[in-house]
């Protein structure tokens, strides 16, 4: 009778690590490397990463779709156009103030994703809309990470008093409703703009909001890295620096922060995620992006209102900015993942 | 312990201070805010403004100002300036609105995001386990006012299923008040159902490894056993903190956008409606109402916290 070939022992803690490092041939490489090849292995969040870059692609491409296919701007009116559909003529908004749906290719990219109440392009105004909430969704997402990582190297590595003023200023922060703060700086600046000494801003500047969404996020990122520095000045390397003679801002930007990389990257994409989301919850209120200038949240807002008659006005920019939002975070998420799976970064409210 | 609890309230005052002092502020220093010209009505004459500013006391110094204001917050004489009603009344109002809507939203998201996330850890890596994570992240991907109003057209409106926004009172009838929130709560559940199941399906893993696990099921306890009394139980602890802090959130102006889209009038929407006008007053009282219920939970967490793990209170 044949011996039955041994089965194959599971291995569990340490040796496992071992056994599956020999597999995969990873002696040596660095966390970057690694965490690399972690995501490149992950398909599903490499398919969304992909269709975040085809979005902003799209976006950017704007004005080639405005002038080569809707052969419109994104503000351009035609209440009283009609367009040729099948042959026949049909009027951009109804007699009684409907606006087409949908067209498609029907009447040559005209009108692609339909009108809205002023016989304005959807299509064309979705992607010009998409330019403003990526550019607010990126440079709040930046002000909130630089903003994040000072206050948070300061107070974690100087602690004491510094220490006691971020913390303090950041539970005042984190205990401010955040939308009614929003609301109110959104629609108190964008009735009068904004004079403070050399800084002017004109009150449908995209800058206010950017201001406002940037602000906002910042305890929800400082905290954990103040953490993090707490326990990073502990370290070795550091102590060896010190030793070495190196001051505290030579450490903090040599030592410290290179440790908090992948921090700042898992961060960076969750935080465009909900700086898009915030956003379209101030247009929604009023205190966002001001008409006409066109934005996914100022067109949800348009649309919700007319949501009866023309569903397509509030689904359209909907479906857009979720699927947005949806890529980061599923991208952010296989990020995370890959450079540190036992980091608990989350964002909300 | 008496201690930490006393440290802990001083430091809910001084944020409410803090809180109380920005918000007036904010308003005092922005452009285009002077209430007395606004208040006088279309073409207002330079006396009549006069008139107003020192009727309300807009002419004194500034802390003046803010000291009025806040002893009216705590006197309960505050009054808006534009609809001339007194402010404590519409907060009192609107807070059962809030409260249901928010108590309700609260119960269903911990429900449901139990359910999804042991199934999901236990499944975990197989088809059910992928299929809720997507799930869980369109969730946290949508904004709550279009998901809100795209239930309201479609389900309401449209099927007739549901009414088209709009509250009843408890006292007046129970089932009436249930099926009005039917879709405000679902509404406002799903973001936080897509957050929590992933933390538990993320705490059920880890503590799946743990030794006690493995010692439950070496003594013979069957896998439910094991799973609720040992798992569970432990996966359990973040979560309920998060369902603290996320509770006083929601209260405190996490409900605005689902307020006004469903037009339930609660203290959210009187806020969201009082910040469109810039009137100081109800903003003033709306922001301080919603702090006290972010840092009230916030103290409460902690102190429980510190209760259960003694490491804490020495910090």
């Amino acid at each position: 009778m044949a011996t039955e070939p041994a089965t194959e022992t599971t291995l569990q803690g340490p040796a496992a690590w071992e056994a599956e490092a020999e597999r995969e041939h990873v002696h040596g490489l660095g966390p970057w490397k690694l965490g690399l090849r972690r995501l490149r292995r992950n398909k599903i969040a490499l398919l969304f990463g992909f269709l975040f870059i085809l979005l902003v692609a799209a976006c950017i491409a704007a004005p080639l779709w405005a002038d080569k296919v809707a052969k419109t701007t994104a503000n351009a009116n035609h209440l009283s156009d009609t367009i040729t559909v099948d042959g026949k003529e049909k009027n951009v908004v109804g007699l009684d103030g409907v606006p087409v749906g949908p067209q498609w290719w029907k009447a040559d990219g005209k009108f692609f994703l339909g009108a809205d109440r002023n016989g304005r392009d959807i299509m064309v105004r979705l992607l010009y809309g998409g330019r403003n909430s990526l550019e607010i969704g990126v440079v709040a997402a930046v002000i909130t990470t630089i903003l994040s990582i000072i206050l948070g190297l300061v107070a974690g590595y100087f602690r004491g008093p510094a220490d006691v003023v971020i913390r303090a200023l950041l539970d005042v922060m984190w205990s401010f409703p955040v939308i009614i703060l929003g609301v109110a700086l959104g629609v108190a600046l964008a009735l009068g703009g904004l004079k403070l000494g050399p800084i002017k801003l004109a009150g449908d500047s995209l800058a206010i909001p950017i201001f406002i969404i940037g602000l906002v996020y910042v305890p929800y990122m400082a905290r954990p890295v103040r953490g993090q520095v707490l326990s990073l000045r502990e370290k070795e390397f550091v102590e060896a620096a010190r030793a070495q003679g190196a001051g505290p801002i030579r450490i903090m930007f040599t030592e410290v922060l290179p440790n908090l990389a992948s921090t700042m990257i898992v961060f960076f994409t969750l935080l465009i995620a909900n700086a898009i989301l915030l956003e379209a919850a101030l247009s929604f209120l009023g205190a966002g992006v001001q008409p006409p200038s066109p934005s996914w949240g100022t067109m949800i807002d348009e649309g919700v209102d007319r949501i009866a008659t023309a569903p397509h006005l509030a689904v359209v920019p909907g479906v857009m900015l979720v699927l947005t939002v949806l890529s980061l975070n599923v991208f952010g998420d296989g990020v995370r993942d890959a450079l540190d799976p036992r980091a608990k970064v989350r964002l909300e409210r | 312990m008496g201690r930490f609890i006393v440290r802990r309230v001083l430091q809910m005052g001084f944020v409410m201070f803090a809180v109380s002092l920005l918000t007036f502020f904010i308003f005092n220093v922005i452009p285009n805010g002077d209430p007395a010209v606004r208040m006088a009505g279309r073409q207002p004459t330079e006396t009549q403004i006069e008139a107003i500013r020192k009727e309300w006391g807009f002419n004194d110094n500034i802390f003046v100002q803010y000291f009025t204001m806040m002893k009216k917050v705590f006197t309960g004489d505050l009054v808006s300036y534009f609809t001339q009603l007194p402010v404590g009344d519409e907060i009192v109002k609107g807070l059962p609105r809030t409260l249901s809507l928010a108590i309700g939203a609260a119960l269903l998201w911990m429900f449901v995001a139990i359910c999804f996330g042991l199934y999901s850890a236990m499944r975990a890596g197989k088809f059910a386990d992928r299929f809720l994570t997507i799930i869980a992240l369109i969730g946290i991907s949508m904004p709550v006012f279009w998901i809100g109003a795209l239930m309201n057209y479609y389900l309401g409106y449209k099927a007739g299923l549901f009414p088209n926004g709009g509250y009843v009172e408890f006292s007046k009838d129970p089932i009436d008040w249930a099926y009005h929130l039917i879709l405000p709560w679902t509404a406002l559940a799903i973001l936080f159902i897509g957050f929590y199941s992933r933390v538990l399906r993320s705490n059920v893993l880890d503590t799946i490894n743990e030794d006690y696990v493995r010692t439950a099921r070496a003594k013979g306890l069957t896998e439910r056993q094991i799973m609720v009394r040992h798992v569970l139980r432990n996966s359990l602890i973040p979560i309920v903190t998060l369902w603290g802090l996320d509770f006083g959130a929601v209260v405190g102006g996490g409900a605005i956008l689902t307020e006004t889209v469903f037009d339930l009038q609660g203290v959210g929407q009187y806020a969201a409606d009082a910040v469109g006008q810039l009137d100081v007053p109800p903003v003033l009282a709306t922001t301080l109402f919603a702090a006290f219920f972010i840092v009230l939970l916030n103290a409460v967490v902690d102190i429980v916290y510190a209760y259960l793990d003694p490491r804490i209170r020495l910090q």
